[in-house]
């Protein structure tokens, strides 16, 4: 008992300082991908190649006045940015992100809190986190901000729905939802990533989760062209900065998420070497390295996209969300789960390569006409007049 | 349509959104390799690419002769064609009946850098410089005072002449 009392608390206190000084360096990473995306330098002036910038940003905001409109619901105004904070790092306690470490008391599971529920647990949070974005908008007793917030929440509602059917598909082929059990699914061998039997279902809770962080071509809650900043106008000083916090925290989250989901978790690929016991501390270590590149990879991809799209209109967004993203996740998960009953229940294979191949083969078939005919002109409908009719 | 909204006819059956996005990522990913076109400012002053002008008309200089004496002759053109009436000379004139400045001030504040001062000066004594980093700490260190403006060292302009237009 107390052995694992005070584990925790080390993996806490270890988790908790990794993803902070990991969020401070990605608002550098940011800035930076994104000047060299437009033949820029970015900032580089503080510190060698800029990597005190998050400081001093820190200290800047730190130092700065904090205001608090006169209408507004102060309570709330003040619960706000630690409500959209705080979901997004409690999501991250049930990932695991390296293999067991052994110590002279014990294996210790990396993950800071091994559920059960693993994965119900970070779908009920993930949706908690815009709480903080609606009650911002609402407090602030301001239009545009209100406007930002109902953006967030449409927006979370809509998608959440399509996330959760493409990772009800994962579920089905891990066939738990503790996520440790997720990862040893997957680490058979490098095809056995769920990546490749569920390709589509990827896919689709890729752009779920990009919609779920509110993050550019979904960062429709701050659209700055249309609402000021959205749900975050009032703020100032260290709140606003928790808003940034909290968002690339959902990055941090979602990115780990993808990683654990679909691409074997902290598995070294193409070695079976790391995922069995007798644990080391040489296997932990490279494991984690392993996770951190995937997870870093994937928030590349974030910060890739968002320099590269432009923001959708809000009746396209929607469109995407409920006539697009809900039928196609709907459509392939009863295509997928048929699939898998044909395997598993009649021709009663193992979860193998072979058996991931074939999956992999099934979404192959099915992406051919959803990218080369279903794409054309319909995933953004929006955009598109309709035949006839003066849209 | 109410209020005459013009609609656009979009190519709908050729418009591909994802194969789009995969494009403009390809190219966004080309341009993080690319060589990049900043120029360090305080560290670097001109690149490859950007040099000041030769022609470039920035704060004055006043020439001065072998002995150190400013070249002025306080002959009172550039005053009378300042447009912006920022140069302050009062002349005088020495034992050998040459004339000199008593004062010669320049309001670098009301200057609008046109260079008529150096077009029109018959000694070829004032000039406007190839220079533009003029920061000060009070607004009076703005009036160049005659001292000042003969120990100023950065090139000069060569202006702008209407029947050579490329500076040949």
């Amino acid at each position: 008992m107390t052995f694992f009392i005070v584990s925790s608390i080390i993996k806490i206190i270890v988790v908790f300082t990794a993803i902070m000084v990991g969020v401070a360096l990605l608002t550098l990473a940011e800035r930076r991908i994104c000047a060299w995306m437009q033949d820029r330098l970015g900032p580089n002036r503080v510190g060698p190649q800029g990597l005190l910038q998050p400081a001093a940003d820190g200290l800047k905001n730190l130092m700065k006045e904090e205001t608090l409109p006169a209408q507004a619901d102060k309570a709330l105004f003040l619960l706000a940015p630690a409500m959209s904070f705080v979901p997004a790092l409690l999501a991250f306690a049930v990932i695991p992100f390296a293999a067991p470490l052994p110590t002279r008391w014990g294996d210790v599971d990396m993950v800071v809190a091994n559920l059960p529920v693993g994965f119900l647990y970070i779908l009920a949070f993930g949706s908690l986190g815009v709480y903080g974005i609606v009650l911002a908008g609402w407090s602030s007793n301001n239009k545009y901000s209100l406007l930002g917030g109902l953006r967030a929440s449409a927006q979370m509602i809509s998608y959440e729905i399509a996330m959760g059917m493409s990772t009800v598909a994962v579920l089905l082929l891990a066939q738990n939802v503790t996520l440790t059990e997720v990862i040893a699914r997957q680490s058979s061998s490098l095809f056995t990533w769920n990546v490749f039997p569920l390709s589509l279902a990827f896919f689709i809770f890729v752009v779920a989760a990009f919609a779920e962080t509110n993050r550019l071509p979904f960062d429709l809650p701050e659209a700055e062209a249309e609402l000021i900043a959205g749900y975050h106008t009032e703020y100032s000083a260290m709140k606003f900065s928790m808003f940034y916090i909290a968002e690339y925290s959902n990055m941090v989250t979602a990115s780990a998420l993808m990683t654990t989901l679909f691409f074997g978790g902290w598995d070294v690929p193409f070695t079976t070497w790391d995922n069995t016991p007798p644990w080391t501390v040489w296997k932990t270590l490279a494991t984690l390295a392993v996770f951190s590149a995937k997870v870093l990879f994937f928030l590349f991809l974030y910060i890739w996209v968002r320099w590269t799209l432009p923001r959708f209109r809000y009746d396209q967004l929607m469109a995407l969300g409920w006539k697009v993203m809900l039928p196609l996740a709907l459509g392939y998960l009863s295509v997928i789960a048929t699939a898998i009953w044909l395997l598993h229940d009649r021709l009663a294979w193992t979860y193998d390569t072979r058996f991931a191949l074939t999956l992999f083969a099934l979404n192959v078939l099915l992406a051919i006409p959803l990218f080369f005919v279903l794409d054309r002109g319909h995933i953004v409908a929006g955009s598109v007049a309709p035949e006839g009719g003066n849209a | 349509m109410a209020i005459g909204v013009k609609v656009m006819r979009r190519p709908g059956a050729q418009v591909s959104y994802v194969r789009a996005t995969l494009k403009g990522m390809v190219l966004t990913l080309q341009h993080l390799f690319r060589p990049k076109v900043t120029m360090q400012y305080p560290e670097e002053k001109s690149t490859r690419d950007w040099t000041l002008s030769p022609r470039w008309r920035g704060t004055h200089r006043m020439l001065t002769d072998e002995q150190g004496r400013a070249k002025c002759v306080a002959c009172g053109l550039c005053p009378q064609i300042c447009p912006a009436n920022c140069i302050k000379l009062v002349p005088g004139e020495d034992e050998q009946g040459n004339r000199y400045p008593l004062i010669y001030e320049i309001d670098e504040f009301r200057c609008v850098f046109c260079g008529y001062c150096q077009e029109v000066c018959p000694e070829e004594a004032i000039h406007v410089g190839v220079h533009y980093e003029n920061s000060e700490f009070s607004r009076d260190r703005f009036v160049y005072d005659l001292e000042r403006l003969c120990a100023q060292t950065h090139p000069v302009s060569t202006l702008w002449d209407p029947s050579d237009p490329k500076g040949e």
